[in-house]
């Protein structure tokens, strides 16, 4: 996968001489820093990842991550493919462990607590850290607005106003407009983009802490995916969000922070993780410039 | 003309492609595709001698075969044969019994293939499939064996309490106390004998609801069980009415467990712990052995209602599976 | 690179967890028991009923307690599936362990070497034998494959090969085939060839009706098999320049070889114990008959069915041990079929 503008700077190994391509994302990425309005409510000390491995069997997939995710904060996640970020991910919301030959290692603290610790109820953790995946996968079965109602159904939460909770959410996903008239028409008619605003709104309905997006505008055209990341900025006020993405200039538009993996054949690891625009701008590490500038990938 | 001249826009039509195969392929077709025909061939065959005996007989007896309840043929001593044929009171027990079959067997069912699917470890899942499929092997003669000595004497005790308890319920009512052999019991039988059909759909159909909306519920924050309620359920409730009609199918072309266990009488039992019916299989290898002329032709033509009904019921069954695996709605 | 920290799976049931478990059971267990000599529940049916309420309302409390509402419906939920799957397992066992303990009663050596031609089946065990039973059986299984091989296999090459016009037609019909009751097949049998045909009740004929049996289950299987064969292989044979024939002939068949002796072995295991075709098309002799194609002729199925209806305890006896060996070719032949099938794509 590389970049859209192609390289001519291959003899600059370092230093300031930026190719194009990494001095534009840089200031994509510093324009949304400037414009960044702070958050409204108080969210808790947020996310901790520390010493994250994961294993697949015997095979190590993923090397001792640590990565804190400030409340309030958009994270991108950036690599080539097969690096295991989504695996990452994955233990976070402790998905990873639906793998039959799944094991890990290491802590994932919510608001100081490990949500692997024994005796946790597992289906909690999951409403606080909710997932929107690659292929939007609502529930066919149902209609809009039983999708976005599905979380409180399935968790057994009591809501005093259920209509006003299903607007609140599909406002905040973008879709109200589009939907507001054909809330009892199902899912399945909606188009690509749309399905995955209903998928966003059906995880905002438990009320989140983090939302985890796996390549979440990966399937969708370009018109879908520019509303999804207005989206994410607008949700990014009252949540900590982690997206994982292939898309360079998508992590330069929606992310206050970037977090670098690669894999040299392999466990994964986190090369470098710093400010959105740092990482774009003054990468630390050499693989990682390489990386943003396109030289692989 | 040269291609430089060819009128831009102008698209050619497409060539014809035309293969004469060589002789020895050509024979090699002909074989294999009068074999391929040969299923329905057969298939017709059966249907049409069978309908022919379907039609003797509706002709001799009349619509009346199809409702009377008696069943006598009588020589008289000048070899006068007088006979009342009619399998009404088989077609009320094949119904009956196939309903307790039904309504034990598929939650059982279901249960198990759920098991299969989402509950048991690896290492169970392997000796499990292997019972069932076991249960599959067993001969049918060896369910009428085993229904006889061991099952009855259980569910006699059963069909007590149950007669003790829920009598106000007219179909557990029962004439007399005579709880032996009843359809009750053959029902359980037949419940056993579907099993592993009625599973083995359900299974496939459970195994291939969509990984995407099983881990989306789970991100959702669901339980196991409110996984299967909200997507597992609304995906395969179709695949296991389906594999459930194949089971329906089978319970009513059941012969040998059905004709040991049930006490067979020519007359409309509608109490299911009564021990008193019959099935349609059963009438014909009952009345067999002695029949002659117009019985054997009346049995027959029962073995034709008996192909229908089958019929009719699989086709259906099939046609909800395939279309269930097919769409993955 | 090494690293020394270890995998673990920190959401397996803690100790606390499989303790709590181990003793909901004990409890259950006990409680169950107190029930059953109190109550008016009784027998093994009685214990097995108060363990699951028992056990069933301490897991629902233990995980509410726990969980949350939620976990109601949860528990509640896994329990009755886990009691369904029991309770399935139950006659298996029980139908094994009765045709085992009685089938064995009546074991002999001159069950394999005498037929009923000498003993009636009121006779006490150890006179007369099932050889004629076994040869017919043997007899009928030779020749239900003679016809049901070819055609079947074939049948599943016009659905996979050639794909014809009518193959999906045909695909219709096998599996309505498959749905034909077994008596059914019998009486056609019976109204299309022994009525009207020289062949009279004979082995053959038997072997008629349950190749009409087998037919569907060898093609519907071979037809899963064939369709395994990755269609790169047919693309080179073709590409070579081989017929259509030849491909078929020296590649795919070669390729399936294994699975499409499974589909046979599958098809024997289930006409071998049938019995209600028999009882109109083979006729059921006493005496050993080596002539397939003439005169009655007994089979194991039969034999079972004979005994059983005969009722006395000599011929139930017989019936059992009759079962048991019946039971011991059918198992054999599935055995056979999964270890086959097993390797099936490794070849």
């Amino acid at each position: 996968m590389t970049t859209n503008n192609s390289q001519s700077n291959n003899d600059n190994a370092s230093g300031e001489n930026m190719s194009i391509a990494s001095s534009s994302l840089a200031n994509v990425s510093n324009s949304r820093a400037s414009q960044k309005l702070p958050g409204t409510a108080p969210l808790g000390t947020g996310l901790e990842a520390r010493g994250i491995h994961a294993w697949f069997g015997t095979h190590l997939a993923l090397e001792n991550i640590s990565l804190d995710f400030a409340a309030g904060t958009v994270t991108a996640l950036i690599g080539p493919s097969g690096c295991g970020k989504s695996t990452f991910i994955r233990t976070i919301n402790r998905m990873h462990e639906f793998i039959p030959t799944a094991a890990m290692a290491g802590q994932v603290l919510l608001d100081g607590k490990d949500v692997y610790a024994p005796g946790t109820d597992v289906t909690k953790i999951r409403l606080q850290i909710g997932m929107v995946f690659q292929k939007p996968n609502p529930f066919p079965s149902m209609t809009i607005g039983e999708n976005v109602l599905s979380g409180i159904k399935l968790a057994q939460l009591k809501v005093e106003n259920k209509d006003d909770l299903m607007q609140e959410c599909l406002v905040r996903a973008g879709l109200w407009n589009e939907v507001k008239d054909r809330l009892g028409a199902h899912a399945g008619g909606l188009s690509g983009g749309q399905q995955q605003r209903l998928c966003i709104a059906r995880s905002l309905a438990v009320k989140p802490k983090v939302l985890l997006m796996d390549e979440p505008c990966s399937a969708l055209d370009p018109g879908s995916t520019l509303r999804i990341e207005e989206t994410i900025s607008e949700l990014s006020k009252d949540m900590t969000i982690i997206i994982v993405t292939h898309n360079m200039q998508q992590a330069a538009r929606v992310s206050d922070y970037t977090a670098f993996f690669l894999s040299d054949g392999g466990p994964g690891q986190m090369i470098e993780v710093g400010p959105t625009a740092e990482i774009f701008t003054r990468p630390r590490d050499e693989r990682t410039e390489n990386y943003v500038s396109g030289r692989f990938g | 003309m040269t291609l430089l001249e060819a009128k831009p826009g102008a698209t050619p039509s497409p060539r014809e492609i035309t293969t004469k195969p060589r002789i020895s392929d050509q024979i090699f077709r002909g074989v294999v595709t009068s074999f391929g025909m040969s299923a329905l061939v057969i298939l017709t065959l059966i249907g049409t001698f069978l309908a022919f005996r379907g039609v003797q007989t509706i002709h001799t007896i009349g619509w009346g075969f199809l409702t009377n309840y008696n069943w006598d043929v009588t020589t008289s001593e000048t070899g006068v044969v007088t006979d009342h044929l009619g399998v009404g009171a088989m077609l009320i027990g094949t119904l009956l019994v196939s309903a307790v079959a039904i309504i034990v067997g598929v939650p059982l069912s279901i249960a198990m293939a759920l098991f299969l699917t989402f509950y048991a470890p690896q290492r169970l899942k392997a000796i499990f499939i292997s019972i069932v499929d076991l249960m599959a092997a067993f001969p049918s003669v060896l369910f009428g064996l085993w229904g006889f000595f061991v099952l009855m004497p259980m569910a006699t005790y059963w069909a007590k309490l149950l007669n003790h308890y829920l009598s106000w319920i007219p179909v557990f009512n029962s004439p007399e106390p005579f709880f032996e052999r009843s359809p009750f019991i053959a029902g359980l039988v037949l419940a056993i004998m579907i099993i592993p059909i009625v599973t083995s759909v359900s299974r496939e159909v459970f195994a291939q609801t969509p990984l995407d909306r099983i881990q989306a519920a789970y991100a959702l924050g669901a339980t196991k069980w409110g996984v299967i309620k909200a997507v597992v359920f609304p995906f395969g409730s179709s695949g296991v009415v389906g594999g459930a009609m194949l089971g329906l199918g089978r319970a009513f072309g059941e012969t040998v467990a059905v004709y040991t266990v049930l006490n067979i009488v020519f007359a409309p039992n509608w109490h299911v712990l009564f021990g008193s019916g019959g099935n349609i299989a059963s009438l014909i290898i009952l009345k067999w052995g002695e029949s002659t002329g117009a019985e054997t032709t009346a049995l027959l033509a029962a073995g034709f209602i008996l192909f229908v009904l089958t019929l009719l019921v699989n086709l259906t069954a099939n046609f909800i599976v395939r279309q269930t695996l097919k769409s993955g709605k | 690179m090494t690293t020394t920290v270890k995998p673990q799976k920190p959401w397996s049931p803690t100790r606390q967890e499989v303790a709590i478990n181990a003793s909901s059971f004990i409890t259950s267990a006990a409680l169950a028991t107190a029930a059953v000599k109190f109550t008016a529940l009784s027998g093994k049916i009685g214990f097995f009923v108060a363990f699951i309420i028992s056990i069933t309302t301490l897991q629902v409390i233990s995980g509410v307690r726990k969980y949350g509402r939620k976990a109601l419906a949860d528990n509640f939920a896994s329990s009755i599936i886990y009691v369904g799957a029991s309770i399935v397992l139950v006659p298996v066992i029980s139908i094994l362990y009765m045709a085992i303990t009685k089938g064995i009663a009546g074991l002999h050596w001159s069950l394999f070497t005498q037929s009923m031609f000498n003993a009636s089946f009121l006779d006490p065990v150890s006179k007369g034998g099932l050889l004629h039973a076994l040869v017919g059986t043997l007899y009928l299984i030779i020749l239900s494959m003679i016809v049901s091989v070819p055609m079947g296999i074939l049948t599943a090459l016009y659905l996979t090969e050639i794909k014809g016009p009518g193959a999906k037609f045909i695909q219709f019909v096998v599996q309505a085939m498959s749905g034909v009751p077994s008596v059914v097949a019998g009486l056609f049998i019976f109204t299309s060839v022994i009525l009207i045909s020289p062949l009279k009740t004979s082995g053959a004929t038997g072997a008629l009706a349950l190749a009409v049996l087998m037919i569907p289950t060898v093609t519907r299987t071979s037809q899963e098999v064939l369709l395994l064969v990755p269609q790169d292989l047919r693309e080179a044979g073709l590409a070579l320049g081989a017929t259509q024939w030849k491909t078929v002939a020296t590649i795919v068949v070669p390729a399936a070889r294994n699975g499409l002796i499974t589909a046979t072995i599958l098809g024997v295991a289930r006409i071998a114990g049938e019995t209600a075709p028999l009882i109109f098309t083979i006729g059921g002799a006493d005496k050993l008959n080596l002539n397939p194609f003439k005169d009655y002729q007994s089979a194991l199925p039969f034999y079972v069915w004979k005994g059983l209806t005969l009722g006395t305890p000599e011929s139930l006896q017989r019936a059992w041990t009759g079962i048991l060996i019946l039971l011991v070719l059918v198992l054999s032949l599935f055995i056979a079929a999964r270890t086959l099938g097993v390797r099936k794509m490794g070849k």
